[in-house]
């Protein structure tokens, strides 16, 4: 592994990642059942250095990326760094106008851009576009085999304090803010992850989540670049190839989003659902024999060798899932724990550089977000009796500021705090119970407080395909200040009779009044979290005679 | 090789008989997020079924930011093309 502490920049650590690593593999890049790209470190370094020379010799400051995961995303971002400009890494799932939009807020100079983006976009400055068609019309854009210097590029020296990025985070409450992460925070977290998590050389680690998301930017980028592991991406994100690529690319580590991982549930449990009574009462007694043996610490070998048929499912090789960027049901977490499949939660966000918690699996309490990382320090601020208040976070990760918007800044760190907006409490042992957003958080008449991802989780698992909690008041004025409605995207009504039962489980404050059924899918952020204000207000116009008492 | 309206109005038969919807209330201009009420995952299996039917690979990349049918229908368009 390279010398983390050892680099003053991010260019620092790729040079050093490109010199230690040389002849080991680096990246592939498959699509469907081919391979597109296999690079060794040495070769995706002699890659990007005439890139970085052509960036060099027009004066590149500032350049945007707007590309789904492909190695030209990390070549381009490596050359980017090499010449010390700052990256702005966009989310390819926002629209035309969004985009522009955020290109102008930026003030990147350059782009870098997928051939199927740019045929309905614009940008005034130095274009770079990939996987053009030969015939086709890229107007004042280079193509990417193009964008060539004649030079050898000269690297340019950053300092830790230096900004290295500027990532849109949007967040689920509307607009965009861009997030100045610097050199420091990026190298620290990597520091800090990697206490947790390292990547052994030769590790394969299949990255879905777009890389502009902070996530995969750290374990999909930095992290296996760092310890010499290869990173393989998947130019389809059809679950058919993403389960063939496990085996197929002895898949080690992977990230994901909690949809996602309840979706992989759901094909084990349905799986182990059809198996024959005696294969059934086997993996009974397997299972059985692994929760005593791992009731202290999950032990992998012991997973393999008693779960084969599950673990081979994975591919075999799969030693660690990260999931995080939403809440993950502590009954998933639990049921791959009794798989022995390790998946560790966490809780972060962008302007906290990544991830502030993460659960270690060793003391594993999933229905927490697990304890700070090293270096980070988490406090509640102005805790109620049961010690719920908002998360603050501050540490060596923390963002400089938001891009272009000092009153911003000011208002969400104080005094070297970071406050979150989330509502959570800390246990004794230090891990960290998330229970909601703050602005979600509904009072109710009785002075009770109720945090609508928290009623939401004791609906998890009904057969919908998506649930919300609103206060009634907050869609329709005219409503009661107590009422809370469900709204449930399903196909039918057949959740209800669950839904009755779960509901009358719960406390009387936060049983729900009725649901409505709505037909739409839910708008969601990158990291598929429901906007809540951008749905409300659909509720809204929908108007409140939807509503089905229960 | 069809017409891009031949291509639009069988895309528009194939999505509403994949998800069981009534293929009149399906219009080339709509966004098949919100008129079909699928996500995209679901919209990945519905680009399976086109592929099938129309002999023709649709790479998940080409149709970043497409959500109404007429531009998917001219994105399969020009891969015949």
């Amino acid at each position: 592994m390279i010398d983390i502490e050892a680099c003053a920049s991010i260019g620092d650590a790729l040079r050093a990642a490109f010199q230690t690593h040389g002849d080991r593999l680096c990246l592939i890049e498959a699509d469907r059942d081919r391979e597109n790209a296999r690079l060794t470190f040495q070769e995706l370094r002699a890659a990007v250095a005439p890139l970085a020379a052509w960036l060099q010799e027009r004066d590149c400051r500032r350049a945007a990326i707007l590309m789904t995961n492909q190695w030209r995303w990390h070549a381009a971002a490596a050359a980017v760094f090499a010449i010390g400009a700052e990256l702005v890494p966009l989310d390819p799932k926002l629209a035309p106008d969004e985009h522009a939009a955020l290109l102008a807020h930026s003030g990147a100079d350059t782009l870098f851009v997928e051939w199927p983006f740019w045929r309905d976009r614009a940008f005034d400055g130095t274009v770079v576009v990939t996987e053009a068609p030969a015939k086709a019309d890229v107007r004042h854009a280079t193509r990417f085999e193009g964008a060539r210097g004649t030079e050898a590029p000269a690297f340019v020296a950053r300092t830790r304090d230096d900004p290295a990025c500027i990532v849109y985070s949007s967040g689920t409450g509307g607009r965009a803010k861009g997030c100045v992460l610097t050199h420091g925070n990026y190298l620290e977290q990597l520091n800090a992850l990697l206490k947790r998590h390292r990547f052994a050389v030769g590790d394969r680690y299949l990255s879905i989540l777009p890389t502009n998301h902070a996530i995969d930017f750290m374990v999909g980028f930095l992290g296996p670049y760092a310890c010499g592991a290869t990173v393989v991406h998947l130019r389809s994100l059809r679950p058919e190839f993403i389960r063939a690529a496990f085996p197929k690319y002895r898949i080690a580590f992977m990230a994901l989003v909690p949809m996602v991982l309840e979706n992989l549930r759901t094909g084990l449990d349905e799986t182990l659902a059809g198996l024959s009574w005696p294969k059934k009462k086997l993996l009974d007694l397997c299972l059985s024999i692994h929760r005593f043996c791992t009731r202290y610490e999950p032990s992998l070998p012991l997973a393999r060798f008693l779960l084969r048929p599950i673990h081979k499912r994975f591919g075999g090789n799969l030693k660690t899932l990260f999931v995080g960027g939403a809440f993950t049901d502590p009954a998933t977490l639990r049921r791959f724990y009794e798989f022995g499949i390790q998946v560790a939660n966490g809780y972060g966000l962008t302007e906290a550089g990544t991830v502030v918690t993460l659960n270690d699996l060793r003391d594993y309490k999933p229905e927490t977000v697990g304890k700070p990382l090293p270096g980070t320090e988490v406090c509640i601020l102005e805790p109620n009796a049961d010690g719920i208040g908002e998360v603050a976070v501050a540490g060596p990760t923390v963002m400089a500021r938001y891009h272009d918007a000092p009153w911003l800044s000011q208002k969400t760190i104080v005094n070297g705090w970071l406050m979150t907006g989330d509502l959570g409490r800390l246990e004794p042992t230090g891990h960290l119970v998330l229970l909601g957003r703050r602005k979600n958080m509904i009072v109710t008449a009785g002075g009770k407080n109720v945090y609508p991802e928290d009623i939401e989780h004791a609906f998890d698992g009904l057969p919908v395909r998506e649930l919300c909690v609103f206060a009634a008041h907050y869609l329709w004025s005219d409503k009661r200040t107590e009422e809370l409605v469900l709204l449930v995207h399903a196909n039918d009504d057949e959740f209800v009779a669950d839904l009755r039962t779960r509901n009358l489980k719960l406390p009387n404050f936060k049983r729900v009044a009725g649901y409505v059924l709505w037909n739409k899918a839910f708008p969601r952020t990158a990291s598929l979290k429901i906007k809540r204000p951008a749905l409300a207000r659909e509720v809204q116009e929908a108007g409140p005679d939807g509503v089905v008492a229960l | 090789m069809d017409s891009p309206a031949a291509t639009t109005t069988k895309l528009l038969d194939l999505a509403a008989e994949h998800f069981g919807v009534d293929r009149a209330a399906l219009r080339p201009t709509d966004d098949f997020f919100a008129t079909l009420g699928i996500d995209s995952l679901q919209v990945l299996e519905l680009l399976t079924k086109l592929e099938a039917h129309f002999s023709v690979e649709l790479p998940d990349y080409e149709l970043q930011g497409v959500t109404d049918f007429s531009t998917l229908a001219a994105r399969i368009h020009d891969r015949l093309a």
